[in-house]
């Protein structure tokens, strides 16, 4: 609690800094939407943890398992640092078990003779190209259909959300095994894709919804009136408006492309032995929680590290956008002294 | 009239909001007491803490609050009670009137059903007993056609309707206290004049005490007894009426009493000769506007036949009731909704069935000031950046160049450079209006559209509001039309009046010849309707309005 309250005031005292030295920049320029933005999102720690965290995390998969694109026949790689690749077969180890060493740190699956180290590479670096492809392209499809379909209204609106409703009659992991059964040769990468072109309803619908209501506000018909386009009242005006939807829903949208993965994968659609995936490797090893449980743990925290950066990002994102926060009230603070109302005003 | 045992008794009361980690007083050491029969009127300004202590009273603020003190009704302490003991008070002996009955009524339940869920809450009653119980109710509210309004959603009756349906709910238990707060706010002065009758008709017949939260002085003249002046929490003065009005003390009361427009108090304005005869800013001639069918419902001429013009420099006051018709021509006037017949022309150009490119090149010269201060600005978007945006789209002027243009508009708005980064939300309503302005003129228009501007705002704010746009318009020569409901708003700044009803332009003319000769009888009834700040003015005023709809 001590420190809790050290902190705060330590953090209390630098945005006092911080709004000092803000109030001689505003004496020389103002700042835009975007700069206010940026400026919001970098103060706020867990976001910027989760950033640092994911490029980071990134940089190391992609440079432990190097790259490997391109079909069977015709592949692209480019070698990473990692002595084994997941494609190695490795017939002893320093562990009877396959418990972590300093060959394998974490650890050796016996019954594949692999690295498990190469293989939780190779399985985060797929997990997160999935992830990024659905997330990126589901959220952009879903919310410039959302966008457009609200702002528009009308037939246009009509024609697409019938087209969303016979989009969300298709079940997804259908296609899935579809694409995986016709393309499966390719790799995960079109398998990703098509996902995410079918990843976009529940998006739309709620950013349709944001827009219905947003585009009835007064400030749309002043930006009218100041000789905004379309364009720029839909991007500039409503969009930011709606970032908290956007953002929840693409979140969940990120998790559940690990979970859609791990589904394919699981009934043999996804992604195909040898090639991993943190889903797979999860699914794999469940069975040896007991007597391998490094084996489950590795990808386990993986995942769960992965899913926990992007949420903080994403909070970051809508409190940057969002310029009202509010705290919630915790019982010590019912017995706090009252403030005056001068000291509350100069704060 | 008033017996000796208070019903209401308030005692050292504070309320405390928390905020930003530490407790703000809302509501200070308050000591007051209502009796049957006698109405106390809470007036300040918004942010005082009149709301605030009316909630506080019953226990039904929000979670972040704290509350002390003593609050006695009929003799038993209501504050920090378990909720069952407040339970048992709610609704039956103190009732709520809200600001907003489109709000406070549900609007999926029937009027009925809505009187007869309280009255089934308190009273062991049956639902035929309870529903004949809730006509009567809705017939001494004088709901025209009672037993089919029993039927009705919220939404199918009229704004006065609903409030008349909400004082019914209030009713149904009889309750020894009435909270009413801002009774009237939401309504047109006809309308209002007309539940302030009820009120005091009512309160005579139920010998309930009533407290009265309000910012409308002309209301309290109307109505209260004693009345009490709050700011920034703090109990400022209390006394009965006739003192406060006549004899103030406090200053603050007194600046208060001074910021409420008066009708005729000002001379009127003389517009220079030169613009008289020079080509008018803005012509509208024979002006329809529908709102198209939608399905089953028909479509609805919410403009009939408007013609008017403006001179430069002219200030035209636009006046009505809601629904007349009177935004409706605002935003024709600027393109924002399409002309069903006639001309609108500004500096000579027609906006009736203009192109896009066209009417972007003619809304430069024009500026609009929009009705909600909160809703017109962009939640997301620092105001510096709203400000600036219609320079920034006309091409005008760009990074620095925009800044210095941005600091020009705040600094002729009053208020300072500092706040360009700040988003609407950290601004009060005046500061936000203020803002809104600012945006209006960023292109030194020559039109301005000022549609009820002043009609979210306090009434100091509103005389400060006032004051800069009159200013404003001395330095800028910019032609405004100024569209509100509130006659006394229009007296202030207007040259010439134009008052519309159902669509219909019924009589325009110079200030002085509405204000003090109006022809037409609805003219008349309109400005009967205006309540003034003086009991005693009051009380005449009430009587000849009552003889004037004797009349009719």
């Amino acid at each position: 609690m001590a420190i809790n309250s050290k902190k705060t005031k330590k953090a209390a005292a630098e945005v006092e800094q911080n709004s000092e030295v803000g109030k001689d920049v505003i004496q020389i320029q103002g700042l835009s939407q975007g700069q206010i933005i940026r400026k919001k999102f970098f103060a706020h720690k867990p976001a910027v943890a989760g950033l640092i965290f994911m490029i980071l995390f990134t940089l190391f998969v992609f440079s432990a398992s190097g790259i490997h694109l391109g079909s069977e026949k015709d592949p692209f790689t480019i070698q990473g640092w990692w002595k084994f690749a997941h494609t190695d077969t490795i017939l002893t180890s320093d562990c009877p078990t396959g418990c972590p060493t300093w060959n394998h740190p974490m650890g050796y699956v016996p019954t594949q003779a692999k690295d498990y180290f190469a293989l939780v590479m190779r399985g985060s670096e797929i997990s997160l190209m999935v992830m990024v492809v659905i997330g990126s392209l589901g959220g952009l499809i879903g919310t410039v259909m959302g966008s457009v379909s609200g702002f528009f209204g009308g037939i246009i609106d009509a024609v697409m959300m019938r087209f969303t409703d016979f989009i969300i009659t298709v079940p997804s992991i259908l296609i899935g095994a579809v694409i995986g059964y016709r393309m499966g040769n390719l790799g995960v990468l079109p398998l990703a894709v098509f996902l995410g072109l079918f990843a976009w309803t529940g998006l739309t619908r709620l950013v349709r919804g944001e827009f219905l209501s947003l585009r009835e506000r007064e400030f749309v018909d002043a930006a009218r009136v100041a000789g905004a386009s379309n364009t720029r009242i839909i991007f500039k005006h409503i969009l930011p408006n709606s970032v908290g939807v956007i953002i929840v829903s693409t979140t969940l949208l990120l998790s559940g492309a690990i979970l859609t993965e791990t589904g394919l994968s699981f009934l043999g659609f996804g992604v195909q032995y040898p090639d991993v995936s943190l889903g797979v490797l999860i699914s794999e090893h469940q069975g040896e929680f007991i007597y391998a449980p490094w084996l489950f743990w590795w990808p386990g925290v993986i995942i769960v590290a992965i899913a926990l950066s992007i949420n903080f990002i994403g909070d970051g994102l809508r409190d940057a956008f969002d310029p009202r926060q509010r705290r919630q009230l915790k019982r010590k603070d019912y017995l706090a002294k009252t403030s005056t109302r001068d000291a509350v005003n100069k704060k | 009239m008033a017996t000796k045992d208070p019903i209401l008794k308030v005692k050292d009361f504070n309320v405390e909001f928390w905020v930003d980690g530490v407790w703000y007083p809302a509501a200070i050491n308050m000591n007051f007491e209502v009796a049957a029969g006698e109405v106390l009127a809470i007036v300040g300004e918004s942010g005082s803490g009149k709301s605030t202590t009316a909630m506080g009273l019953m226990g039904l603020l929000a979670d972040n609050a704290r509350t002390s003190g003593s609050v006695l009704v009929k003799g038993t302490e209501m504050l920090n009670q378990p909720l069952s003991t407040i339970r048992k008070f709610r609704g039956k002996e103190v009732a709520y009137i809200f600001q907003e009955p489109m709000t406070a009524l549900n609007p999926v339940y029937t009027v009925g059903f809505q009187i007869v869920e309280v009255l089934r809450n308190h009273f062991e009653m049956g639902p035929q007993v309870a529903k004949q119980r809730a006509i009567e109710l809705l017939t001494m509210v004088e709901i025209p056609e009672p037993e089919r309004s029993f039927d009705k959603y919220p939404h199918q009756l009229s704004g006065g309707q609903r409030q008349r349906a909400m004082i019914a709910q209030s009713l149904a238990c009889d309750p020894a206290l009435l909270i009413a707060d801002e009774p009237t706010t939401a309504l047109d002065v006809t309308v209002q004049a007309e539940i302030l009758d009820l009120m005091r008709n009512l309160k005579d017949k139920l010998n309930s005490a009533v407290l009265l939260i309000t910012h409308d002085m002309g209301v309290v003249a109307d109505l209260s007894d004693r009345i009490l002046v709050m700011k920034d929490g703090l109990t400022v003065e209390e006394n009965t009426s006739d003192i406060i009005f006549n004899k103030p003390k406090h200053p603050y009361t007194q600046s208060l009493l001074a910021s409420v427009p008066k009708l005729g108090s000002i001379k009127a304005r003389s517009l220079a000769a030169a613009s008289v005869k020079a080509e008018p800013v803005l012509e509208v001639q024979d002006l329809v506007i529908e709102y198209p069918k939608s399905g089953r419902i028909p479509a609805f001429r919410a403009v009939d036949g408007v013609t008017f013009s403006i001179q430069p420099g002219e200030i035209l006051g636009l006046v009505g009731e809601s629904g007349s018709g009177k935004t409706t021509v605002g935003r024709a006037t600027i393109g924002l909704l399409p002309v069903h017949e006639g001309s609108i022309k500004i500096l000579g150009e027609e906006i009736a069935g203009a192109k896009m490119r066209d009417l972007k090149k003619i809304r430069q010269h024009t500026g609009i000031v929009f009705q909600d201060p909160a809703s017109s600005l962009n939640p997301r978007l620092p105001i510096g950046e709203s400000i600036g945006e219609p320079i920034y789209l006309a091409g005008l002027a760009k990074g620095d160049e925009l800044n210095t243009k941005v600091e020009d508009l705040l600094d002729s708005v009053e208020l300072p450079r500092s706040y360009r980064n700040r988003y609407p939300h950290e601004l009060s309503g005046g500061q936000k209006q203020r803002v809104g302005i600012a945006r209006a003129l960023a292109l030194s228009p020559n039109l301005l559209i000022a549609d009820e501007p002043t009609s979210a705002l306090d009434v100091s704010v509103q005389a400060r509001f006032l004051d800069l746009l009159q200013e404003l318009q001395d330095r800028l020569k910019f032609a405004c039309l100024f569209i509100t409901h509130d006659i006394g708003v229009v007296d202030i700044l207007a040259h010439r009046i134009a008052v519309m009803q159902y669509g219909k332009l019924v009589e325009i003319g110079p200030r002085d010849q509405i204000l003090n000769k109006p022809k037409e009888l609805y003219t008349k009834t309109l400005l009967a309707a205006v309540p003034v700040p003086d009991p005693k003015e009051q009380k005449k005023r009430r009587e000849a309005r009552a003889r004037l709809l004797a009349g009719i």
